[in-house]
């Protein structure tokens, strides 16, 4: 049988990346562990001396952890977004792609949340918020939303995943796979035999969990901007705030994509199927985002500075002094810059496109900073303190550990899930919606241009 | 109804306490029953000192004196903490006029509340309303706000809303996710950032109504001294305060006190012109300030404080000239 002998051949390119791990990325895995170590030795600290240890302080109550904890969010509520349409729409270049953005979804929903629990002062009391929930807080909402889109998202991911489970399950017989990995592809393929209407009936449910997870992103999306703009204080208070996080999340989503597929494409040697119209594309979305982006940005700071409320005079003259260059950074540079990179057609080439998403992701981060950190540095009534650290924030080394943690606790989650699973899934190229082998002669030599 | 019950029960279960709010001028305003007393004190005591009270319908009442509540065997629980004292509509007023900067009212309310220094439920700014007019000292507590921005945001109900106006918070129901402390427009709320000895004290049972004893990773604020209240003294910054800047009284009897003099409270902001600290925006605060006209004291008085306080308040540009020019 033809497809049977395809899925052979897949297996057998796939295969020698789950069997074997080379001294490289050995040593890779282990300096991830040591940073995680280092994390956990930080959140140690914090947990026995308490939060005096981090920068936050009775002002400013947020400090990177809450910024980290929108931006891991927002990516992976991006990542829900872009994979849902990619399967919804069929869109046909999706194969490459589709589990690097479902795998990005995922692990930044696990890891995002850490952030927003680090931030809580009684961790041992996290059950409080099911024994008394109060249903007119934003924060009951947003763990409503977060835990739906965890259980959503996983089972999206899981659906995509069991085809592939199944020609894994099939074909590890013979190679040298350990025991419990193949025991474990045989029990999440769940009897998967990629019989016609078990795959029709896949089809359905995955395009319907797609649907939902479009929604759930934009609920969730825009819950999150609510904690910042259902309060009183100035910059927060913002009638754009969701639709602005939406787009913003979008951007820095995109822009994360394109960052670790780059990467993978080139850890991978996956440069068959990620190919330089996966950037292509990729840029021009990011185009379109940014424009938008700076579009919300600009309207946001316009309104502000124009009809020049106290308060608000306030934030904007705090920003554009002891904040001058993280803004200028942020709303400038993090945006202009990639729309002036991706602009130009002959730019959107993989390294340029890449240059612009880098940009752009550290630009929404700081974006975000500007944010969570002058408003809590301006309230309506003024601080007055001779504490300097109850004046200004400056995050301190437990937090900027527990943050590096997160991006190491990151890749070394996904190094671990592509030791398992393809990167890039079998069932999609077996759908034959894109046939490498035919376009592949062609795009080597855009590669290679 | 519920005093006559209390009247024929005097002797055995029920305690009662006194709520003489304006002690100044009722010797025993009212009574309110505390009910949920540990097991040892539901045993017959013997006869003692017979007390005669005056309760709010006009009735005198006798009572066993054992009976009467005494500070701080009065331990109000933090379920009892929610409900707030019947009838009452707590209000305060601050005259601007007559603060200069003394901080007693800080330290009173620092030493009533077992605060380190630093830790401040009433904080002493310096406000200027526009370049032209003078600055002038300005008390800030918790505002206890009709529509408090912290409630709403609370995802556990650990910061609530009393009848009786006053806005606690219970640290035992606390889970430390500081919304609370964004929310408020009035920055009122502080954090236990590390764990203190203090705490471990639990020689006095906690009660939101005291704010004693904190709790690591908590938040905490003015709670405006409901034990006080309740054995009919004002609040510690009420009390601390050597020039009566701070009435406090019951809207519902429209009357406040210093602890000197007691006012009608709608005439006083009637006449004086008070008003509430950031109305627009829609908090519905139940502190009042009366402006700063006609003042007893210079600004410059209030300079007479510690060289760390003075600090504070370098960035005010009329203090910047006031040093130039050698005033300070």
């Amino acid at each position: 049988m033809n497809i049977e002998s395809r899925k052979r051949e897949l297996f057998k390119e796939f295969a020698p990346r789950l069997e074997t791990t080379s001294m490289l990325t050995k040593i890779y895995i282990g300096f991830l562990i040591v940073i995680i170590l280092a994390g956990l030795y930080a959140f140690y600290l914090q947990m026995s001396e308490g939060q005096i240890v981090t920068g936050m302080r009775d002002n400013v109550v947020w400090g990177i952890y809450e910024v980290n904890f929108i931006l891991l969010v927002c990516i992976s509520y991006s990542g829900a977004f872009i994979s849902g349409i990619l399967h919804f729409f069929h869109t046909p270049w999706k194969t490459a792609i589709a589990r690097i953005v479902e795998i990005i979804t995922v692990l930044s929903l696990l890891i995002g949340p850490i952030y927003i629990l680090l931030c809580m002062g009684r961790l041992d009391r996290l059950h409080y918020l099911f024994m008394y929930p109060r249903i007119q807080s934003p924060i009951t909402w947003d763990i409503m939303a977060i835990i739906t889109d965890i259980v959503a998202c996983f089972i999206y991911l899981y659906l995509t995943f069991i085809p592939d489970f199944a020609i894994l399950r099939d074909h590890c017989e013979e190679r040298n796979i350990p025991k419990w990995i193949k025991k474990m592809y045989k029990t999440l393929a769940i009897g998967y035999q990629d019989t016609k209407t078990q795959r029709n009936r896949l089809h359905k449910i995955t395009r319907t969990m797609s649907a939902m997870v479009i929604v759930l992103a934009i609920v969730a999306y825009s819950v999150l901007a609510w904690i910042f703009s259902l309060t009183l204080q100035p910059g927060w208070n913002s009638t754009i705030f969701a639709p602005y996080f939406i787009i913003g999340g979008l951007f820095s989503g995109v822009a994360f994509i394109i960052i670790t597929m780059y990467l993978v494409r080139k850890f991978y040697k996956l440069e068959k199927y990620i190919r330089r119209m996966h950037f292509k594309v990729g840029g021009i979305i990011l185009l379109i985002l940014a424009m938008l982006y700076g579009y919300f940005t600009f309207t946001e700071y316009f309104s502000r500075w124009f009809s020049h409320k106290a308060i608000d005079t306030n934030l904007l003259d705090k920003l554009f002094t002891r904040y001058f260059w993280e803004f200028i950074l942020a709303n400038y540079v993090g945006i202009l810059v990639p729309i002036g990179i991706l602009f130009f057609k002959k730019f959107r080439t993989i390294k340029w496109v890449t240059i612009a998403a880098i940009i752009a992701l550290v630009g929404v981060w700081l974006n975000r900073y500007l944010i969570v950190i002058p408003t809590l540095e301006t309230p309506y009534v003024p601080i007055q303190d001779t504490r300097i650290d109850y004046l200004f924030y400056s995050a301190s080394w437990v937090e900027i550990t527990l943050s590096i943690a997160g991006i190491a606790t990151f890749l070394l989650m996904f190094t671990l899930i592509g030791k398992i699973v393809p990167l890039v899934p079998m069932n999609y190229i077996l759908d034959g919606r894109t046939a490498p082998d035919t376009v592949q002669n062609k795009d080597n030599k855009k590669i290679s241009e | 109804m519920k005093e006559n019950k209390a009247e024929e029960s005097g002797t055995n279960r029920r305690k009662f306490l006194k709520l003489g709010l304006l002690s100044s001028f009722t010797a025993i305003a009212g009574s309110s029953i505390v009910t949920s007393l540990t097991a040892q004190e539901e045993e017959k005591e013997p006869a003692g000192e017979v007390i005669r009270l005056l309760t709010p319908d006009g009735k005198i009442v006798e009572v066993n004196a054992s009976n009467i509540n005494n500070y701080p065997e009065a331990l109000i629980t933090p379920e009892e903490s929610r409900k707030g004292i019947p009838d009452r509509k707590f209000v305060m007023v601050i005259d601007l006029a007559k603060c200069k900067n003394a901080r007693k009212c800080v330290e009173g309310c620092q030493k009533g509340h077992n605060l380190d220094y630093g830790q401040e439920f009433m904080k002493i700014k310096l406000l200027q309303d526009n370049p032209t007019s003078e600055p002038y000292w300005f008390p800030k507590n918790c505002m206890h706000c009709d529509e408090p921005p912290c409630v709403t945001v609370c995802p556990t109900g650990a910061t609530f809303k009393r009848e009786d106006n006053i806005v606690l918070v219970d640290n035992e129901r606390c889970i430390g996710c500081k919304f609370c402390v964004t929310s408020c427009p009035y920055s009122a709320r502080i954090f236990n950032w590390e764990h203190k000895a203090k705490f471990d004290d639990k020689s006095q049972p906690y009660s939101p109504e005291t704010s004693v004893p904190g709790a690591t990773g908590t938040v905490t604020k003015c709670d405006f001294c409901p034990d006080l209240l309740r054995q009919g003294l004002l609040p510690h910054c009420a009390q601390s305060c050597p020039e009566g800047v701070i009435y406090f009284g019951d809207k519902n009897e429209d009357l406040v006190t210093n602890g000197q003099e007691t006012l009608s409270f709608s005439k006083l902001l009637t006449d004086r012109g008070g008003y509430r600290h950031l109305e627009h925006l829609g908090t519905k605060p139940n502190v009042y300030y009366l402006p700063p006209v006609d003042r007893l004291y210079e600004l410059e008085d209030g300079f007479d404080v510690s060289e760390e306080v003075k600090e504070r308040y370098k960035d005010v540009p009329y203090v910047q000239e006031l040093k130039k020019q050698g005033k300070i």
